[in-house]
């Protein structure tokens, strides 16, 4: 007999068409590796690389490693039914393992994935099947196949995890694919209303005085003329009193023409107690015929701050703080000298123009200085007429027009959209 | 008042002070300079020239050929188109390469064939306001005096090498009223000295003695008063110079008399009159009030109707002026005139204020007098204005004048102290800093320790106490040199009132809800006030005494014409979909004529018309309707924390749909109405279907609560049985949830309506209403059983007091 290896038989099919091997291993059950057997002419076979990867071998009771060794003849038989019985079960598990994970290489859906998994590991599938040919095994060699099927289930295992989770984010995939909308189609809008740039401008005013500690007093628009001119040093007949154009009701009683009365109301109403620190913001009426640049209805702030130790040089300070809140940090003030009946010294304001930053423009006309602000320390008559010893106490006042800083910060070339209302106006103010 | 520089070189040292320069120095120190105007406006080479011969041209019948004679060899020939132009004329000539104003550069030119070699010019083309002169000036050729040089350059002639700063003057410096006043300003400003012109009168004629007679019975009114007489007066032009100087500040050259007088006003600040003193009864003066309905012709010819304020200048018999405002027709120089009286006088401002304004006419005389004049001026310029006209008029100066003097004013004494001048202007001044800028102002003075004893000059009359003197020292010291610092002593905290917040709170919401905020003026016509039944008490809207249109006559009582007239401006342009607010304050009286302040409340108005939603590709446009709105209102009702709303159907509310509209009850008190504007009211101004509110914004904010802290949520749940019934259509769900509230006892949580179906399949007048009640009780869950017996019983009284038949 000649020797051959059997790794070299099992090449080709017919290798050893008609042998006993050939019965006991069908083709597609093959060992997945080659196991060389001698067969001598004396009818002796010995195993050359006997043990395999998981260190079984079917010729040692230990499972150890094998050596060759000749077996009598008339053990042969035994030996090779042993032999087909083992490689039976193990080689099908081997193929099993083999054409399970081909098959599922194959497959894309979840349902496909579910198929295979009770095909090969359900209660009656193909792996269960063949564990069931344990039984014969010896009880050396039973946990040693029981190992093998194990492994075997954990592979097909995972990869059906694998398979599954795939399917399953394809099939989530090609649904999200399946739902995709026109993001470029308008959306349904939230209604949102603006304040009105005034509202806008003196809330802003407003919180910046808060900040310095000020508080926020109101009073009547219809005053007396007490109140709007003569407790402000501007006794009837005053020449000063051309300034402002008045809308009279009776001869008493007037739409006010500034702010300013509601200093003397609320130090009326503080009653002598210092320090007083209030803005009055609010409407104010003159005698304007309505252009661009006048209305007859327009809005004020005034300040007031009285105390024991009010400066010229802290109105400067708060001035200057308020300015920069408001028209941005890099903001100067300049002061020049000018008449107010109710305060004396009397300033006129000018912030460094924040459209060219005091380079000059059309907005400043070509000064670099926007003049915005009239203010000045309040005069001794007007202290001492709402109850305030001039002798002990001193102040400072200011007033500018909200409309005006509203028209310089946003840009504004008409004073009359404040009041005609327009939405295509009134709806850009929908910011800060 | 327009200064001229040249003039103002005049009294001040002005030299290295370009005009520029001196317009901001005077603006820095507190005398703002409204404009520097150049006279001359692009003018170069053009000369004197006198019209030697003028003929006809050949072919044109408005042109003429003249020679021109301006000092060359020979005789330039110009064909002038001017109406006025006569052989022996002196004129303005551009000669060939002169330019004039806007860059028109004079060329040799054939007009109609025949040569012309320069022209002619009118004020106007030589960049002059001719504002001011003759009517034939305007419309022809400049027509000069015949004195002048021929050939001479026209700048100096005509002071087209002037500068006019127009000065802003604030009320208190009328002493800049003059030019003296503003000679003194820039004094103190640069740091010189003042020259004054020189007060000499060659007194040649008579003595005044016996001819002219004063008496002031208001001598309120009239402090004092002081004549001349100067005779043998020959009415003529006044120089060119003088008109220059006049036109230059604004004031029209007359004749010599009129204009002395007027350049002496501007010169002094001292208004003066000259009278015909033959028409001056028996040469007598009476200062005195006018009686009740007399009337007098001014200068103007115009009648002027007076009263008992206006303080007149009589002769004892009539009238010949209104004193310190505008002399009589009756009296005035003219080219008979002889002799005339010169009236220099001080009037009290407000006299004069008061009565200027009540005629309407204001001269430069009385926005002087307005203003106090300074008391020392009226002797000084009395003898100015005479030594002016006997020198250009020909006059002679009676011997002596006649002086009535009530009282003149002292110049004031004020204390500086330099403690105080620091602690106001927180500066850190010696007290020479202060002395050295009182002698600028040429104020006298002596120092007292750290005290200054201040004269003032009677120029000065704004300066009468010690923060005048100290804002005279800080505005030439320097604003810009006070320190910038912040406040010291007690902090204080800054917050805003309750009413403040609050009033913040409703806009908040309001635009979060998305309405845009407006604002509309306070004024409104008298005819649409009450388009709307106010939320308030009835009230008549307070009419302004002297409105400026009838559009803007009274005062608005209700914020929702003023909506509706936005609604319409925004609608004609094309914006329909429209949701605004405006929380506004109302003018509410009871009386007829106010004797008290009004009541002046906050109301708070709304308006949404047109589409709510859409047209939109997924859904169909949504008009706004009755339930957006009052929805809406909810929304802001809940946010201010207030309970007790109910809405009550109003029909009779003027101005608003009878069937759609609802007065907005909070705690039983009526806060105002929701609906739909009546049709005919949306006709009148032009709107379509339009939903308004309007309610008491001061009311909302005193019923406001704040927030309370966290209620525990609820630990059991709540059950909720749903039930439709049928009732009778007039039966409201109002009424329906207020049957179902009072009889669901006390687990009832929430009622909500979910459908609403008419159909007279349901029975004629029959409707069907579903409700969703919501029980729960916060200690347990209650039980099935519970929930059915409460739940019947709300069935049970719906059916006894709605006659509510349950639905299948």
């Amino acid at each position: 007999m000649e020797t051959s290896t059997w790794s070299e038989r099992s090449q080709g099919e017919n290798a050893v068409t008609g042998s006993i091997l050939e019965t006991v291993f069908p083709p597609n059950s093959l060992l997945s590796r080659p196991l060389n057997v001698k067969v001598r002419g004396s009818g002796i076979i010995s195993v050359i690389n006997e043990q395999d990867e998981s260190g079984f071998c079917p010729f040692s009771n230990k499972g150890g490693t094998a050596t060759s060794r000749p077996l009598p003849g008339g053990r042969f038989f035994y030996f090779l039914m042993r032999l087909k019985e083992v490689y039976t079960v193990r080689e099908r598990l081997e193929a099993l393992k083999a054409e399970a994970l081909e098959e599922l290489e194959q497959i894309g859906q979840t349902a496909q994935v579910q198929e295979l998994r009770v095909k090969y590991l359900g209660k009656k599938g193909l792996l269960t099947e063949i564990l069931r040919g344990m039984g014969k095994l010896s009880a050396e060699e039973r946990p040693v196949i029981g190992q093998l099927g194990n492994e075997v289930r954990s592979a097909i295992e995972s990869k059906l995890e694998e398979k599954k989770e795939a399917a399953e984010r394809a099939e989530i995939e090609a649904k999200l694919a399946s739902e995709s909308i026109d993001v470029t189609l308008p959306g349904r809008m939230v209604h949102v209303g603006n304040r009105h740039p005034l509202t806008l401008v003196t809330e802003q005013i407003e919180d910046i005085f808060l900040g310095m500690g000020f508080t926020v007093a109101e009073g009547p628009e219809i005053e007396t003329d007490y109140y709007n001119f003569e407790t402000l040093n501007l006794p009837k007949n005053h020449p000063a009193r051309d300034m402002q154009d008045s809308f009279y009701i009776t001869e008493e009683i007037l739409l006010r023409t500034h702010t300013s009365p509601v200093q003397v109301r609320t130090m009326e109403k503080m009653k002598g107690k210092v320090p007083v620190k209030v803005i009055c913001p609010g409407r104010v009426y003159r005698r304007d015929n309505d252009d661009a640049t006048h209305s007859h209805v327009f809005n004020q702030v005034e300040g007031l701050m009285v105390g024991e130790n009010v400066r010229m040089s802290d109105l400067k300070g708060v001035l200057l703080n308020f300015a920069r809140q408001m028209f941005g940090e890099g903001t100067e003030i300049r002061l020049r000298p000018s008449f107010f009946p109710f305060t004396e010294p009397s300033a006129e304001v000018d912030v460094s123009c924040s459209m060219c930053g005091g380079k000059g423009c059309r907005v400043c006309k070509h000064t670099g200085w926007l003049e915005i602000l009239g203010s000045g320390m309040v005069h001794p008559r007007v202290l001492e007429m709402a109850g305030y010893d001039p002798e002990k106490y001193t102040g400072f006042a200011f007033g500018m027009g909200i409309d005006r800083i509203a028209m310089l910060k946003y840009g504004i070339d008409d004073i009359r959209h404040f009041y005609t209302n327009d939405v295509r106006f009134l709806k850009q103010f929908n910011r800060v | 008042m327009k200064v001229s520089y040249n003039w103002l070189a005049q009294y001040v040292d002005v030299s290295g002070i370009t005009p520029e320069d001196l317009a901001e120095k005077l603006t820095r120190s507190g005398v703002e300079v409204d404009a520097v105007e150049h006279l001359n406006k692009g003018v170069t080479d053009v000369v004197v020239g006198y019209v030697t011969k003028k003929e006809k041209h050949p072919d044109a019948d408005k042109l003429n050929v003249c020679q021109v004679d301006v000092g060359g060899e020979e005789l330039l020939q110009i064909v002038c188109g001017a109406k006025n132009v006569e052989a022996g004329q002196k004129v303005p000539v551009a000669v060939v390469g002169a330019k004039l104003p806007g860059d028109f550069k004079i060329k040799k030119a054939k007009l109609r064939g025949v040569a012309s070699n320069g022209m002619i010019c009118s004020a106007k083309e030589l960049g002059m306001n001719d504002k001011l002169m003759p009517k034939e000036i305007q419309e022809g050729i400049l027509v000069l005096p015949e004195d002048l040089e021929v050939g001479q350059p026209i700048h100096p002639v005509l002071g087209l090498d002037d500068v006019v700063l127009e000065l802003g003057l604030t009320p208190n410096r009328s002493d800049c009223l003059s030019m003296t006043g503003v000679a003194y300003e820039v004094a103190a400003i640069l740091g010189r000295d003042v020259k004054l012109p020189e007060g000499n009168v060659p007194e040649n004629g008579s003595s005044i003695e016996g001819k002219v007679e004063i008496n002031i019975e208001a001598p309120d009114h009239c402090h004092r008063y002081m004549a001349r007489m100067i005779s043998g007066i020959k009415l003529a032009p006044s120089p060119l110079w003088m008109q220059n100087r006049l036109m230059a500040a604004g004031v029209r050259p007359i004749n010599n008399v009129v204009d002395i007088t007027n350049y002496v006003m501007l010169e002094t600040g001292q208004p003066l009159h000259a009278f015909d003193y033959a028409k001056v009864d028996n040469g007598r003066i009476v200062v005195r009030l006018a009686k009740s309905g007399e009337k007098m012709v001014t200068l103007d010819d115009t009648e002027r109707a007076l009263d008992e304020e206006m303080l007149l200048i009589t002769d004892g018999t009539k009238a010949i002026g209104v004193a310190g405002v505008m002399g009589g027709a009756n009296s005035e120089v003219t080219e008979a005139t002889d002799t005339i009286l010169l009236e220099s006088a001080h009037f009290a401002g407000s006299s004069i204020r008061k009565t200027a304004r009540k005629l309407g006419l204001r001269s430069e005389a009385s926005l002087r007098f307005e203003k106090e004049v300074d008391p020392q001026a009226v002797e000084r310029a009395l003898d100015r204005a005479a030594s002016l006209i006997a020198e250009l008029a020909n006059g002679q100066i009676s011997q002596g004048k006649a002086d009535k003097t009530i009282s003149i004013p002292e110049e004031k004494q004020v204390d500086l102290h330099l403690s105080r001048l620091n602690g106001l202007l927180g500066t850190n001044l010696q007290l020479e800093d202060a002395t050295s800028i009182l002698e600028r102002l040429k104020f006298t003075y002596v120092t007292e320790g750290e005290t200054v004893k201040v004269t003032v000059p009677t120029r000065r009359q704004d300066i009468t106490r010690e923060v005048d003197i100290i804002e005279e020292v800080a505005r030439l010291y320097g604003y810009d040199h006070i320190p910038t610092t912040l406040p010291y002593g007690d902090n204080t905290q800054g917050m805003l009132t309750r009413k403040q917040a609050l009033r913040r709170t409703i806009r908040q919401v309001l635009n979060g809800a998305g309405l845009d905020e407006v604002s509309a003026y306070s004024f409104t016509h008298p005819d649409i006030a009450h388009d709307f039944a106010t939320i308030y008490w009835e009230t008549k809207p307070i009419p302004l005494s002297m409105p400026m249109s009838e559009e803007r006559s009274v005062l608005r009582v209700n914020l929702l014409p003023h909506l509706l007239e936005i609604a319409a401006y925004n609608n004609n342009r094309k914006e329909r979909d429209l949701a605004l607010f405006e929380i506004g304050k109302v003018f509410l009286t009871d009386e007829e004529t106010l004797s008290r302040l009004p009541e002046e409340r906050l109301a708070l108005g709304g308006l949404l018309a047109g589409n709510w939603v859409g047209p939109h590709w997924q859904q169909k446009a949504e008009p706004v309707d009755f339930y957006l709105v009052k929805g809406m209102l909810d929304v802001l009702l809940n946010r201010l924390g207030i309970i007790g709303i109910e809405y009550r159907p109003a029909k009779g509310i003027k101005g608003m749909h009878p069937g759609r509209t609802a007065e907005v009850v909070l705690q039983g008190k009526v806060a105002g109405y929701v609906g739909q504007v009546h049709p005919a009211t949306q006709q009148k101004y032009d709107v379509a279907e339009t939903y308004v509110f309007q309610l008491d914004a001061d009311l909302l904010i005193e019923l406001a609560t704040i927030h309370q802290g966290m209620v525990p949520l609820p630990k059991y749940p709540a059950i909720s049985r749903d039930v439709a019934v049928v009732v009778d259509r007039g039966v409201s769900a109002g009424e329906l949830q207020k049957v179902i509230e009072a009889s669901a006892g006390e687990w009832l949580e929430s009622v909500r309506i979910f459908d609403v179906y008419v159909d007279d399949r349901l029975g004629e007048n029959k409707k069907s209403v579903a409700l969703s009640c919501t029980y729960r009780d916060p200690e347990r869950t209650l039980t099935d059983e519970e929930i059915q017996a409460a739940h019947s019983k709300v069935v049970e009284a719906l059916a006894v007091e709605c006659g509510a038949e349950l639905r299948g």
